[in-house]
């Protein structure tokens, strides 16, 4: 029997605060453990939250970026459970009215479609803190400095049909947040993470089947392998007549697998309320409306203009335009040096290449967008060949100066001085007889072959320097004039 | 000045005494320290004295005083309830689950007082978590009343209105959520303040019911009452429902002027079901404001009698979310030798918390459960707005709304503690002020048997003035409020 799988995605977003959502602690990652939380972080008695007005603008700026319904009046709720990292025994969060409404993200697929997912709600929470199993025998320890950052968590409706869009939504929802400037995105961190909901129905059926929910899977790649295998794991019940339980299940990486959460299901009630400490956010035009006027460019404009103004490919422009600082380096090399598909060349291939052999992000990158379009200028007007020119991007990564610097210090210019190259022509023609005979009595097909020869001679003879294009011209007119 | 007299002296009374460098802080500081460790024993009034720094305190008003520079309350005693976090002074909330909890943190109250020149002399017992109308459920044991130890003080701020009432402190703070200032103000003799919701920050008192909950004054006075509410009052920061609203000087606004006010006497609340004598005691007190020339109306608050029921699932439900960070695991009480996450949970909270806390945390987690939220939670906020219209309306005839504080005088111990819905009774006519977020006061009417009994005075939202000016007119126009109990029969 074949299964269609229904999925749909909760993704709980860090946003990019200074302090925390509901108090003036910091939200850096990676301090020492419970150094960044105060008496509103624990939960201290007598504490109240104060609500972060930048958190508020980032969500207000998500809802606009996907062209989503802004919630006039949204509401804080007490969301009630016990768990001991949850410092209150309640995170705040927006359950009745959230400040994000419907709204519709296009997501770009890699045929270069666009595929139309519909999100539910956006709302403003709490995050908890961390809970630490394994550094301490029999005990375990809290970590609360995670406690009050500002989530923003996207849902969306049941939309997704594989791995492969469930995939580019994420890649696309984080190519979204990072040009939005509202999170760092960081998954490793746990800036981005993602719950899926997932089930699996008779092709053609209209009733949605019992689903599970894998919780916080941290990676796109994650993502993908999680989905299978929870696909494999639900079809093989299916076939063979089982049913599905509604449950909790965590994504085991190693194994390569989901597994129940809990032992037995219960069904949590959380008992939300309105959190009676904090007043609703009224949000009114002039606002949503001045937020609107900060909205940077996004992603599906800019792969639009970078068609129309570069004349980049559209496979180039999918690669370039997700990451907007990889974008913003694109921009910077091809309007300086003029020449936007050398630029996105060289940015894809050398560049990404030795960038990655660092693991180095675009913006650790040792070459500048200045340097390069040194460089790629230098390529565009001729004065480097590609080989040279490979020669003088592994000087510049060594940061031995700018493409014009390195060319004169190593004098690598190509020589493109039609006297100078006409000399050398004629040079290599006098001291090669033999194969100047043997060109003329080739066929069309040997003489190519041979012509490759006095090339590399030239090539040999100048270091590398003489402009290939203009000794091929020279020397089929030398040759052709003998024969 | 005689010792008993100064201890029985309104604030305003002894700002003048420390003025004219009569009497210095230090010696007032020192005789009502004195008088908590004289009477403290027998009224169990005051949980934690801080004698070492209110005398530091007090030099230091003196040395204020001296040289001039001195602020609304510079060298006045007063005692917190011990619902206000104290900066490096134990804060128990009346509760084994903070026996040991000293907070690093002032409440924005502590620190306002504090700023305007009062000296702590110490902290307030109270009921558990402030839900209480005895004083009973105090961890640290029921608190006197100074006109009967055998009788209660009412409650929940019942230990500030006993140490005011027996000489302990000219002024202390309360804390209101459904009563627990004007109840025990009316069982104790004293001048309580509930402020409009809003008025005064809530950082830093320990919550019981958020939308609820506010702090405000008792004293002697209704004049000391509008000192110390404008020392309190004002938007913070910190506590997001505060009121972005201009606080005016209650104190020198003060007016004995009562001419045309217009009194509403809501039938609801003047019905069959209130006590003969504290109808005789509250109309006497309402007849000398119609003599100054107030008019009094009757008018029609007719959801009142949902007030209760109303009261009684949402605060719990707000309680039982603010309680349930005493888990045992950051502060607080823990269990001894917990085997494992749950039987810590468990224990923690079934050691630490008394019985009619764990009741309200049980009946306000059920209200909030899926299948009763609709039925209950949601349902009472409907009715709370009703209530809310139902005060709306009524000020758009009348200026104050007046009616007793309590259904009664001070009850004797045990009497109401083994039915909890008795003693719920004990705030029926105070919960509806809370719901409706007003202002109110109570005042004192005279005695029935020799115990005391209050007037309440309800007024429009931020119009806590004009119920201070009745009040104020009342006790310039009558000595009730200077009936005081015999404090040398007390300790013997």
């Amino acid at each position: 029997m074949s299964w269609e799988i229904v999925m749909g995605l909760e993704v709980h977003l860090q946003l990019a605060t200074q302090s925390k959502i509901f108090s003036g602690s910091s939200t850096q990652f990676g301090a020492s453990p419970n150094v960044q939380a105060d008496a509103v972080d624990l939960g201290m008695p007598g504490m109240l939250p104060v609500l972060n007005e930048e958190a508020v603008r980032h969500a207000v700026t998500f809802g606009l970026g996907i062209g989503a319904r802004i919630g006039q009046r949204s509401v804080f709720d007490r969301k009630n459970y016990f768990y001991p990292d949850l410092p209150k025994g309640y995170q705040v969060s927006q359950f009745f009215a959230p400040i994000v409404c419907e709204g519709i993200f296009e997501v770009p697929l890699e045929n270069g479609s666009l595929y139309p997912i519909r999100i539910t709600r956006a709302h403003l929470e709490e995050d908890a803190g961390k809970s630490v199993h394994d550094e301490f025998a029999h005990e375990t320890g809290i970590d609360l400095n995670r406690a009050g950052t500002p989530l923003l968590e996207i849902v969306t409706e049941p939309d997704f049909r594989s791995a492969e869009q469930a995939v580019a939504y994420l890649k696309a929802l984080h190519s979204l947040v990072t040009y939005l400037g509202i999170s760092d995105g960081n998954m490793a961190e746990g800036s981005m993470r993602c719950d899926i909901n997932i089930s699996l129905r008779k092709q053609g059926s209209d009733e949605l089947g019992t689903r599970t929910e894998i919780k916080n899977v941290n990676s796109f790649r994650f993502v993908e392998r999680a989905i299978h295998s929870e696909y494999e794991r639900q079809a093989e019940i299916l076939e063979r007549g089982g049913a599905i339980t509604q449950e909790t299940r965590l994504y085991d990486a190693d194994k390569d697998t989901t597994r129940s959460m809990r032992s037995k299901e219960v069904a949590n009630d959380y008992r939300y309320f309105p959190e009676p400490d904090l007043l609703p956010i009224v949000i009114d035009e002039a606002y949503i409306d001045a937020v609107r006027q900060s909205l940077p460019e996004l992603p599906t404009a800019k792969r639009e203009r970078f068609l129309a103004e570069y004349g980049v490919s559209e496979y180039d422009a999918s690669l370039l335009v997700p990451n907007h600082d990889m974008a913003d380096y694109f921009e910077s090399v091809a309007r300086a040096s003029g020449a936007a598909k050398l630029a996105a060349n060289w940015i894809l291939g050398d560049l990404s290449a030795a960038l990655n052999r660092h693991e180095l992000s675009i913006t650790e990158s040792p070459i500048s967008a200045e340097l390069l379009s040194g460089l790629v200028s230098r390529v565009e007007d001729g004065t480097l060949s590609s080989k040279l020119a490979k020669q003088v991007f592994d000087a510049l990564w060594q940061g031995e100066g700018d493409a014009d610097q390195i060319i004169a210090a190593r004098g690598l210019k190509q020589v493109s001085d039609s006297s100078a190259l006409e000399a050398m022509v004629t040079e290599v023609i006098a001291n090669n007889p033999d194969q100047v005979a043997q060109y003329i009595a080739a066929d069309e097909a040997k003489r190519k072959k041979l012509s490759g020869f006095f090339v590399g001679q030239i090539m040999k003879a100048s270091q590398g320097q003489a402009n290939p294009q203009m000794i091929n011209q020279l020397l089929l007119e030398k040759l052709e004039s003998q024969s | 000045m005689a010792e008993n007299a100064l201890l029985t002296a309104p604030v305003s009374k002894l700002k003048q005494l420390l003025g004219d460098r009569t009497v210095s802080s230090e010696e007032l500081t020192k005789a009502y320290l004195a008088q908590i460790a004289a009477e403290n024993a027998s009224l169990n009034a005051v949980v934690t004295v801080c004698a070492e720094e209110a005398l530091a305190s007090a030099r230091e008003a003196d040395a204020q005083i001296a040289r001039g520079t001195t602020r609304s309350l510079t060298g006045i005693p007063l005692l917190h309830k011990d619902i206000f976090c104290t900066e490096g002074v134990r804060t128990t909330c009346g509760s084994r689950m903070l026996e040991s909890f000293v907070p690093a943190y002032d409440a924005t109250v502590v620190t306002k007082m504090k700023a305007e020149g009062a000296v702590m002399l110490g902290k307030c017992n109270m009921d558990e978590f402030a839900m209480g109308s005895s004083n009973e459920t105090s961890f640290f044991g029921p608190v006197k009343n100074p006109w009967d130890l055998s009788c209660v003080p009412g409650g929940s701020s019942g230990g500030s209105a006993a140490a005011l009432a027996s000489g302990m402190a000219p002024l202390v703070t309360g804390t209101d959520t459904g009563g627990s200032i004007r109840q025990p103000a009316s069982l104790c003799g004293v001048t309580g303040l509930k402020p409009t919701y809003g008025r005064v920050s809530r950082l830093g008192i320990i919550a019981f019911a958020s939308s609820l909950d506010q702090a405000g004054p008792m004293a002697r006075t209704a004049e000391d009452c509008a000192l110390a509410l404008t020392a309190m009052s004002g938007i913070d920061p910190g506590d997001s429902t505060s009121a972005d609203i201009s606080v005016p000087d209650f104190h020198s606004a003060l007016s004995t002027d009562v001419n045309g006010l217009r009194i509403g006497l809501p039938r609801e609340y003047f019905n069959d079901d209130l006590d003969s004598r504290v109808r005789e005691n509250v109309m006497a007190a309402l007849a000398e404001l119609e003599r100054a020339g107030a008019i009094l109306h009757d008018i029609d608050l007719p959801h009142s009698h949902y007030a209760i029921a109303t009261y009684y699932v949402i605060a719990p439900a707000e309680a039982s979310a603010n309680l349930a960070r005493y888990d045992g695991v950051r502060f607080g009480y823990r269990c001894d030798a917990p085997a494992d996450l749950e039987d810590l949970y468990q224990r923690s909270r079934s050691e630490g918390f008394g019985e009619e806390v764990q009741r309200r945390i049980l009946v306000g987690t059920y209200a909030l459960s899926a299948g009763f939220y609709d039925a209950y939670f949601n349902k009472a906020q409907q009715v709370r707005r009703v209530i809310t219209e139902d005060f709306q309306r009524a000020f758009e005839q009348v200026d104050v709304i007046a009616g007793p504080a309590a259904p009664g005088v001070a009850f004797p111990f045990g009497s109401k503690q083994q039915d909890p819905i008795a003693m719920y009774m004990e705030d029926i006519y105070t919960l509806a002020v809370n719901l409706a977020g007003l202002p109110g006061l109570s005042t004192p009417a005279g005695l029935i048997d020799g115990m005391p009994v209050g007037l309440q005075l309800i007024g429009k939202p931020f119009d806590e003035q004009t119920i201070l000016n009745a009040a104020f007119r009342l006790q310039n126009d009558t000595d009730w409020h200077l009936a005081c109990p015999d404090l040398a029969s007390l300790s013997s």
